[in-house]
């Protein structure tokens, strides 16, 4: 397998506070890597230093290239997708102009309504709300047009920062389950940053485990899971 | 009765001057969320460039359609040159921007075509409407330019796809940058629409307050009250307002004794404050709700 992402020696700032403190890891082609954490670990300066959001330092290389000058939206249209934290929604839209701006950057004009019916049978939801203002959705309905949103992007890569945020139970476990699928289904590599360590290690292949802006384990999702010793130390269940 | 008919056709017909300016307003303010107060002058000066052009002898509507052009590429320029080095800036840096831009126009303005007062052509001609001595046909063409303006920006923004990422740059920039949108070229297009739009507002002005360097001063200001009144988020509501104000002030200066001509511009001073502390959203305005 090839690495399609590669993380060298990142060191991300906020003003003078440093954030990241040298952070190296990479993800497998068509892999579900999670990047778990406590708050204020640097999980989500992680993916926002991906997309060139914040300053930062460092090598990262997407597909062989190296992408840690270029501006946010050119990082985007390498078919890095990004949901960030809070969803983005825009709220004063409809749902379905939502699910035209995701695609707003292709030049493939024929296939985004093919590719919007796709999403409504992801997110059935979705569709019967199509014409309503995206603000007026449920947080759990916000975060399925987030991903959606995303997808229209036909990324090759996904970053999700915290998807599980102010959901119910349920509606956390019918998204992981769709966000399984996509990866299985459209080969999209997943990078996902979450809280919720337990269920995002059921949904993982990998995992990387971050504190205070350095990568203190990493490896098979499955052994972090059954690794007493880490759970207690740093996932805290 | 009639008078009161009579007045607010008189004031539609100003109010379409307004409903113009206003219009350019609201463009600008959707792409960078400030007034640009040097709107007036950019407007005035393309309109000094449409009025060269004719004297040079190129016809009304070539001299129109190369003025909108040039202004739509001055806007751009502007922006690119300087207020995109001041995208980061508080918001008093853009101001004095907008200020010195506003006294460099009027100033440059006048030192290419001096301060005296020149006649400007209208397309529609002059006579009554409609046999109505209250609404003469440039007044009635100016509104049907004015409401085809609003029919076709509503068409750009709610049916292209360029329309759909500029508003998503102007409502939340950083998620537009996430879908690819690069939204530091969606405001320089907005500095070009804008300044195209005010200088159709300036070509159909200019026949009824003369053409001079400081022809748009009141106006902008009437503009900015229109905006307000009728919301700075909804060019709708900018027409709209624009026609309000001018039907306002017409009955104002109508049925309460002692406001003449002088006292017409502090009544769209004071209606921007009431409106602001009353209903700061506007008419057709959205009001802006954050979940905190």
């Amino acid at each position: 397998m090839t690495a399609m992402l590669n993380v060298k020696d990142l060191r991300a700032y906020y003003g003078q506070v440093q954030a990241l403190h040298g952070l190296s890891f990479s993800l497998n082609e068509g892999s579900l890597t999670t990047l778990l954490g406590a708050n204020g670990a640097g999980k989500t300066t992680t993916l926002r230093a991906i997309c060139n959001m914040v300053r930062s330092t460092g090598a990262i290389e997407f597909e062989g290239k190296p992408i840690g000058t270029r501006s946010t939206e050119n990082v985007v249209r390498l078919g890095i997708a990004h949901v960030p934290q809070g969803r983005g929604t825009f709220t004063n839209m409809t749902v379905e102009e939502n699910l035209q701006l995701g695609a707003i950057s292709r030049s493939d004009k024929n296939a985004i309504g093919s590719d919007i019916e796709r999403m409504y049978e992801h997110f059935p939801v979705l569709k019967q709300r199509y014409t309503q203002q995206a603000g007026t959705l449920s947080g759990g309905e916000q975060q399925m047009l987030a991903v959606a949103r995303a997808l229209m992007l036909r990324p090759r890569l996904m970053l999700l920062d915290e998807p599980s945020f102010g959901l119910a139970p349920l509606i956390v476990r019918d998204l992981f389950r769709i966000l399984g699928k996509i990866n299985r289904e459209e080969k999209v590599t997943i990078l996902v940053v979450e809280q919720n360590a337990q269920l995002a290690l059921e949904l993982a292949d990998q995992a990387y485990v971050i504190e205070t802006g350095r990568i203190v384990m990493s490896g098979n999702a499955k052994d972090i899971a059954n690794n007493e010793d880490v759970r207690k130390s740093y996932l805290g269940y | 009765m009639e008078l009161f008919a009579n007045q607010v056709l008189a004031g539609i017909a100003t109010g379409a001057i307004y409903a113009c300016m206003a219009l350019a307003v609201v463009m600008i303010y959707q792409a960078i969320d400030h007034l640009n107060f040097a709107q007036g002058e950019m407007a005035m000066f393309s309109t000094f460039v449409s009025w060269q052009l004719m004297q040079w002898g190129v016809p009304y509507w070539g001299a129109f359609v190369l003025t909108v052009a040039f202004s739509f590429a001055a806007g751009i320029i502007i922006e690119r040159l300087l207020f995109k080095p001041l995208a980061k800036a508080p918001i008093l840096t853009n101001v004095a921007g907008f200020i010195a831009l506003y006294a460099i126009i009027n100033s440059v303005a006048g030192l290419i075509w001096d301060f005296t007062i020149k006649q400007y052509p209208t397309p529609f001609g002059s006579s009554p409407f409609l046999g109505s001595q209250l609404i003469s046909t440039h007044q009635a063409g100016m509104i049907g330019i004015t409401l085809l303006m609003l029919l076709l920006l509503f068409f750009f923004f709610r049916f292209t796809r360029v329309g759909l990422a500029m508003r998503a740059a102007a409502s939340l920039p950083e998620s537009a940058r996430l879908v690819g949108i690069n939204t530091s070229w969606m405001i320089a297009l907005g500095w070009g629409m804008a300044s195209a739009i005010g200088s159709i507002a300036g070509m159909m002005i200019a026949p009824v307050v003369f053409l001079e360097p400081n022809m748009m001063l009141g106006v902008l200001i009437y503009g900015f009250a229109a905006a307000v009144l009728g919301g700075l988020t909804s060019p709708f509501g900018a027409v709209m307002g624009g026609f309000l104000v001018g039907i306002f002030e017409n009955l104002v200066g109508t049925y309460i004794p002692g406001v003449g001509n002088e006292l017409k511009l502090p009544i769209a001073l004071a209606l921007i404050i009431v409106v602001l502390v009353v209903k700061p959203a506007g008419l057709f305005g959205r009001a802006i709700v954050k979940r905190v």
